[in-house]
């Protein structure tokens, strides 16, 4: 269990983390989205004590991590796989975590095949690994400790189509025996197959969180017309504001029923009409971090 | 392991061990160590094969046997600090131990622990070297005065200290490098040019206040200008350093 309330981190007069608040329980996996810099990363360094918030706090199971007297018997912790020392061995690495939490340096072995690091692989040093290799290994100091949480910043980082997938049934099966994950990605896409809640940050600010399906239930209408400007009239006559994409289609907060009956009503043409499901929250996900938006869209998007 | 022990801090004797292991578990921290070792056995080569035979003594092999890892040992003091943050090591060492201050003071004790076993293989090596000077002709006595064993570690522990605390005050492996070696010699150099300054060399400059420890029986006066250069070259870098360490975010 992981609690978050009213996180706030300032930097100078930025905000980086804005009033951040967030539940995750066990048995489920959480996804934490949001383009990079959007402040994913300090939320997560401030649940792990590495940060000082500016106000707020956060709780693993209860207690600040920083009571938490040995935190990797219970939360395993991966915030960046390269962040080891790159002269060390994968197997050493390993080995220092076992003796600091306590544990038997003879399970090492299993856990580096459970990641898919073999033997060789263990007696490399850090700096002949490729990225995908360290996010394995980090995988395993992680959950060295057999902790009933995790915390994974950015983890499909590097991995290859196989590796996420399978990393994906590896935090699956851990959160169906009881564990509580929170997995960070900046694409909607890694985490999608896998995550029970999202929590969708921009600008620091959590933008929309919630149960995955029912966003992507609530993730509207997609609908292209053959005159583009006829259906803006249209939804504005309405008083529905939709979004573009690029390919001229609207995102629209509505259901393809409404929207077709409408159409029809007003004789304008449509091509395309259907609910926007897994893409849109794609496209959701894409107009709320996105690239060439603006604010303003965003703020339509989010009410 | 217990449910009881899972969740109770981690002991200081389990973080002095993991501190030790890591001075030696990377290519630098072992080529280190292994350098120091050889320069060891390289000073006793050296006054076996060309210091005077009254030279060659166990007090003699001793004596010059320790300068090796009192260069060395403060530089390995240094990259045990230094290295979590230029290797950024720091985000998963804080993140196991989350009181820095522990993993600080491991860090200590594993220096002290290092200076003290560079001196008995020091201590080791020099006994070797005097049963082989006593066949080539050297002076072989084993005359060491105890005195000079506490004094010589004492040396050994305050130089190590000091380069930790310099790596915890910079946090940068090369300039703490740089400012542990330049900046007590600048001192050195300024309190012998500027007469003004001669009277606070005496006690403030820890190149002169600690040759009293590798002679025999140091005075009370002695060990008070040592005490005092101590403060100003270990303890100020030690606590600033402990300082920066625990409020500098990890990233």
């Amino acid at each position: 269990m992981i609690e978050v309330e009213h996180l706030t981190k300032r930097y100078g007069g930025q905000l980086a983390v804005d009033d951040v608040s967030f539940t995750c329980e066990p048995g489920t996996v959480t996804g934490f989205l949001g383009p990079n810099g959007a402040g994913k990363s300090t939320t997560m360094r401030m649940i792990c004590g590495l940060t000082p918030p500016t106000s707020g706090g956060a709780t693993v199971d209860g207690v600040p991590y920083r009571r938490l007297g040995n935190p990797g018997r219970k939360v395993g912790v991966l915030l960046d796989a390269s962040a080891q020392h790159a002269g060390r061995t994968g197997r050493e690495i390993l080995a220092l975590a076992a003796i600091t939490m306590g544990l038997d340096t003879a399970r090492i072995p299993e856990r580096l095949a459970k990641v898919g690091l073999d033997k060789t692989a263990a007696r490399r040093r850090l700096r002949g690994y490729s990225l995908g290799m360290r996010q394995r290994l980090g995988l395993a100091y992680a959950m060295l400790g057999d902790p009933a949480v995790l915390i994974l910043d950015e983890p499909a980082n590097g991995l290859d189509p196989e590796g996420i997938f399978w990393m994906r049934g590896l935090l699956r099966g851990f959160a169906d025996r009881g564990g509580t994950v929170l997995l960070s990605s900046h694409l909607l896409r890694e985490v999608e197959a896998v995550a029970d809640r999202l929590v969708v940050i921009g600008n620091g600010r959590i933008l929309v969180q919630g149960g995955k399906d029912q966003l992507l239930g609530e993730a509207g209408t997609l609908v292209r017309a053959a005159d583009p400007a006829e259906l803006d009239s249209l939804l504005q006559s309405m008083g529905i504001t939709g979004s573009r994409s690029a390919d001229g289609s609207m995102l629209v907060p509505s259901d393809p029923q409404t929207i077709g009956k409408a159409a029809a009503a007003a004789g304008v043409v449509l091509l395309e009409l259907r609910p926007a499901g897994a893409g849109g929250l794609e496209e959701m996900f894409l107009r709320l971090t996105g690239n060439g938006h603006g604010d303003s869209k965003l703020e339509e998007v989010t009410r | 392991m217990s449910v009881l022990t899972e969740n109770r801090a981690v002991p200081l004797g389990r973080l002095t061990v993991v501190e030790l292991r890591k001075l030696a578990d990377t290519r630098a921290g072992f080529w280190l160590l292994l350098i120091i070792g050889l320069a060891t056995v390289g000073t006793s080569a050296i006054l076996l094969g060309w210091a005077e035979d009254a030279e060659q003594t166990f007090s003699g092999f001793f004596l010059f046997g320790l300068v090796p890892s009192a260069v060395l040992l403060p530089v390995l003091g240094i990259l045990s600090v230094t290295s979590e943050w230029s290797q950024r090591t720091a985000l998963t060492t804080f993140t196991l131990v989350p009181a820095r201050s522990r993993v600080m003071l491991a860090k200590l004790a594993a220096g002290v622990l290092i200076a003290i076993a560079a001196t008995v293989a020091t201590g080791l090596l020099a006994a070797v070297a005097n049963l082989i000077a006593g066949p080539l002709g050297g002076d072989a006595s084993w005359t060491l005065d105890s005195s000079l064993i506490w004094q010589s570690l004492l040396l050994q522990v305050i130089f190590v200290l000091m380069g930790i605390g310099f790596g915890a005050m910079l946090l940068n492996t090369p300039l703490a490098i740089v400012i542990y070696f330049a900046l007590p010699t600048v001192w050195t150099v300024i309190g012998e040019i500027v007469t003004k300054l001669a009277e606070a060399a005496k006690w403030l400059d820890l190149n002169v206040t600690s040759q009293a420890l590798s002679e025999a029986d140091a005075t009370g006066g002695e060990y008070a200008r040592l005490a005092v250069s101590t403060a100003l070259w270990v303890i100020v870098p030690l606590v600033f350093g402990f300082i920066r360490v625990l409020r500098r975010e990890v990233s």
